[in-house]
């Protein structure tokens, strides 16, 4: 066995490694069998688990997570055709999956406990699935496992004692597969991410989502450590097309996966915010303005796009199409970047952050103010401006082809399946979406965005390598208003409403810019996918977690901070900020193919 | 000595509050000099290479470059063709290598945003042209090889190279150095020594500062001497070596035996 440096291959707890995987193995068979045996006597408790023979609600997850901790236990025996699982031959992998099937799990069990009032609720089938997954885990932790040395651990494994280590093993040279059959791989990837989202999505208990996160975060680390998520990022590079596609065929598929509109609407204010965060990172990811008041430009788009909408209640009776709306919106968005950022971005640091988050609220408490009674009467003040029509793409003729008026409130029928209004809504964000991506991928990627990252290293020295600050700051700070502008008109026609208490600084629920700014942190900074998902996750998870109302803000922060802890360059780091903050995990380039060859070789 | 005038300094003072760092500089460096700053710390050398670049306003006088005066802003100033390099190195450290020379073309480029979205075949030629011109600067400078890494992880010396890169990608005609071998062990000197008569040899001229002496008499045509914001003397080698001022700065004065300061310590 080959050791990549400062660290040790050995189990946790002393059992020979033999017995320790057939005790993986067994365990997480046991696990996945007491899925399909009832876990408590009532159906008070949601999702149903009192039914033998067929798993219900959290069973699935604790079902799912079995599975994979076998997947990847049968692939440490080297069985032809699961090789592919566990590239990097290493154990943390099972590690990390039998740890997320035994917290889905247990976690499962104490809420029968919990809301049943006491262990009585517990039929044996729940007894068994508990005792099963920490014999897993028992077997797993005797696995031979990639460790620090004594006393050099590393990260939120050594407080538990396991010192696991963070580096990626070396994996062995990938075997050439034909082109298509790679491509395949990424359409597979991105169909079981779909699914998986979908899920996660979907789950209509807070319970059931709590789980599912659990096993969720459990499993993607289980198969990063694998390797699996190593080698699909390695075929992304090379197909980047495809893989785009993919992604966006993906999540264009996700209305048709829908039955009704519920959960089309959290889709589309998910997007909505995923949208205006990306906006928000070029201005922070990017050229590191730390801007504390961009929920301003989400308004601005929103109130101009509400303004011409034709809304009865808009002093400008003016009903525009909808191109025209979201161009307005766009255009005005940039209007009030300009106008901010021209006094703002004299400052740095600090001092914009302080200066931004007053804008902010100016503009909050002069949309209240425009009410005809303390300001002139443009925005009905705090009533906002109400029934905002939904909007209708016109019809018109292209060389004899015709195509029909689109509008978007009513229901459209594709190849048989009903899109309702949010299905719109949402095909159009996606559109939307795939715009902003598009700009941030090609403007981070060129002159302009190199001299904006120059800015964020070393201002001085930037603009002595002849780079004008401040108009590339206010470059940043305009296109960065456009984005959130441009998604500020979708969300006008989508809530109906405008008020100013929809852009506040901080707020239980997003969007907000204490939100919009905690989704690109956490996501990872000035990357196109980590935003994205730090704003599903920020938006999904207060939502989910309404069930522990009063504790709800207290269990949202503990999540933050656990989040943060663990990975603080964001779910989805940069590869230059994954650089800074774990320069010591990371083996010397020098010793790295060393190590790759000898492991090659073994 | 009939080159034409790069750089003409004239009567550059700079204050701050009641503090005159600069005081009175006059310079004119000509094309295809190589001409060096020395003086002791605080003498204001840096303060002085500050005000030339637009990082300082000057309180007075004015620095003209070809013949136009310079507006004290540091992006037109090298866009007009002076390029620095800092005293203690400021690369943007999570970038690669070539990211940041590619950034010092900032000037020489076009591109704007819509052309950085549409990716025409214009935006693709001048890309191109970028890189190609930056990785020729970096076999320039023995870095081609490392184009790729992130800067923060090059050693000091290949740092201090790295700077000098991305300075002359921004096509400069006169190239201002802070120091470039402080920290350098004597063969690091020698190749930064070779570097600069280098630079010269592709017409740019060269102002530095410096305080290996050995280094700055190897290479310098001139050398001016500034001495707590002052220039004191200006000239080739001899002419500074056998000034007393300069003796007086670096040395002290000579003890004269009746000199104040020890009746002051006996008080």
């Amino acid at each position: 066995m080959t050791t990549v440096r400062s660290t040790e291959t050995t189990p946790v707890v002393p059992i020979p490694s033999g017995p320790a995987r057939i005790l993986t193995a067994a365990g997480a068979t046991g696990t996945a069998a007491s899925a399909f045996l009832a876990w408590t006597w009532t159906s008070g408790f949601p999702g149903d688990l009192t039914v033998y023979g067929y798993p219900g609600g959290l069973q699935w997850l604790t079902l799912a997570g079995a599975l994979i901790t076998l997947l990847l236990t049968l692939a440490s025996y080297h069985l032809p055709g699961l090789r592919w699982t566990s590239p990097s031959g290493g154990n943390n992998g099972i590690l990390y999956a039998a740890l997320g099937a035994a917290a889905t799990t247990w976690f499962t069990l104490i809420a029968i406990s919990a809301e049943l009032g006491g262990l009585a609720n517990l039929e044996p089938g729940g007894w068994a699935a508990g005792a099963t997954s920490l014999i897993t885990l028992l077997g797993a932790l005797g696995l031979p496992l990639d460790r620090h040395p004594r006393g050099a651990g590393q990260g939120i494994t050594r407080y538990l004692g396991l010192r696991l280590a963070k580096v990626e093993r070396p994996l062995p040279p990938v075997r050439e597969l034909p082109s298509p059959i790679e491509v395949l791989l990424i359409v597979v990837a991105f169909a079981t991410g779909l699914y998986a989202i979908t899920f996660g999505l979907d789950t209509d208990y807070g319970e059931l989502f709590t789980a599912y996160l659990l096993l969720a975060g459990f499993t993607v680390a289980a198969l990063t450590k694998s390797g699996l998520v190593t080698r699909l990022r390695a075929l992304a590079v090379k197909h980047r097309t495809v893989t785009t596609g993919a992604a966006f065929a993906a999540a264009a598929a996700f209305p048709f996966t829908q039955s009704s509109d519920q959960y089309t609407s959290v889709a589309t204010n998910i997007l909505i915010f995923a949208t205006v965060a990306l906006g928000l990172n070029i201005v922070v990811g990017l050229a590191g303005l730390l801007d504390l008041g961009y929920v301003a430009f989400l308004g601005v788009g929103a109130y101009a796009a509400a303004l011409v909408s034709g809304s009865p209640a808009s002093p400008i009776h003016v009903h525009f199409p909808f191109w025209a709306a979201m161009l307005t919106g766009a255009a005005v968005s940039i209007v009030f970047g300009v106008l901010i950022g021209a006094p703002t971005l004299r400052l740095r640091g600090d001092y914009l952050a302080i200066v931004t988050l007053g804008f902010g609220e100016i503009f909050r408490i002069t949309m209240n103010n425009l009410n005809g009674t303390t300001g002139p009467k443009v925005t009905n003040g705090a009533n906002g401006i109400p029934r905002i029509p939904d909007l209708v793409s016109p019809g018109f003729t292209i060389r004899g082809l015709h195509i029909p008026a689109f509008d978007f409130g009513r229901k459209h029928s594709i190849g048989g399946l009903e899109l309702g209004r949010f299905s719109n809504y949402y095909l159009l964000m996606l559109l939307v979406t795939a715009f902003v991506v598009l700009v941030f991928a090609r403007v981070g990627n060129s002159r302009i965005g190199r001299a904006w990252i120059a800015i964020r290293e070393d201002e001085t020295a930037a603009e002595a390598m002849g780079i004008n600050g401040f108009r590339l700051k206010l470059l940043a700070f305009a296109l960065g208003a456009c984005m959130a502008g441009l998604a500020g008109t979708v969300q006008a026609h989508v809530s109906y409403t405008v008020t100013p208490d929809q852009y506040t600084f901080a707020e239980a629920l997003p969007p907000n810019s204490a939100f919009l700014l905690a989704a690109v942190i956490l996501g990872g900074m000035g990357t196109i996918s980590g935003p994205l998902v730090g704003a599903t996750l920020l938006f999904l998870i207060p939502k989910k977690l309404e069930f522990l109302s009063d504790y709800q803000l207290l269990a949202f922060g503990l999540a933050l901070i656990v989040l943060m802890r663990v990975r603080p360059e964001g779910l989805i780091p940069n590869r230059r900020r994954q650089l800074e903050f774990h320069e010591a995990d990371i083996p010397d380039q020098a010793a790295s193919p060393e190590t790759a060859l000898t492991k090659a070789g073994a | 000595m009939t080159t034409t005038t790069l750089l003409d300094v004239r009567g550059v003072t700079m204050r701050f509050g009641g503090l005159t760092a600069v005081n009175q500089v006059d310079l004119t460096v000509g094309q295809g000099e190589i001409i060096g700053l020395i003086g002791p710390n605080g003498a204001g050398k840096t303060t002085f290479f500050n005000c030339l670049t637009g990082l300082y306003v000057p309180t007075e006088g004015t620095v003209s470059y070809r013949g136009t005066i310079l507006p004290p802003k540091p992006h037109l100033v090298t866009r007009a063709g002076i390029a620095r390099t800092f005293q203690n190195i400021r690369l943007f450290a999570n970038m690669t290598v070539l990211e940041n020379v590619l950034v010092g073309r900032h000037t020489r480029t076009r591109e704007g945003l819509l052309s950085a979205v549409l990716r025409g075949p214009g935006y693709r030629r001048a890309e191109a042209e970028s890189r190609e011109k930056a990785m020729e600067l970096l076999e320039f400078t023995g870095l081609a090889a490392k184009a790729d890494h992130l800067s923060r992880n090059l050693p000091y010396g290949e740092q201090r190279k790295l700077e000098i890169a991305r300075a002359l990608a921004s096509d400069p005609g006169l190239l201002l150095l802070d120091e470039p071998t402080a920290g350098m062990n004597p063969q690091e000197t020698r190749a930064a020594e070779e570097l600069v008569f280098a630079i010269r040899d592709r017409g740019i001229s060269v102002l530095v500062i410096e305080h290996d002496m050995r280094f700055i008499f190897n290479l310098c045509d001139r050398t001016a001497v500034l001495v707590q914001g002052q220039k004191i003397v200006e000239g080739d080698r001899e002419t500074v070596q056998s000034d007393e001022r300069v003796i007086t700065a670096y040395l002290g004065a000579p003890f004269d035996g009746t000199g104040s300061t020890a009746s002051e310590a006996e008080k």
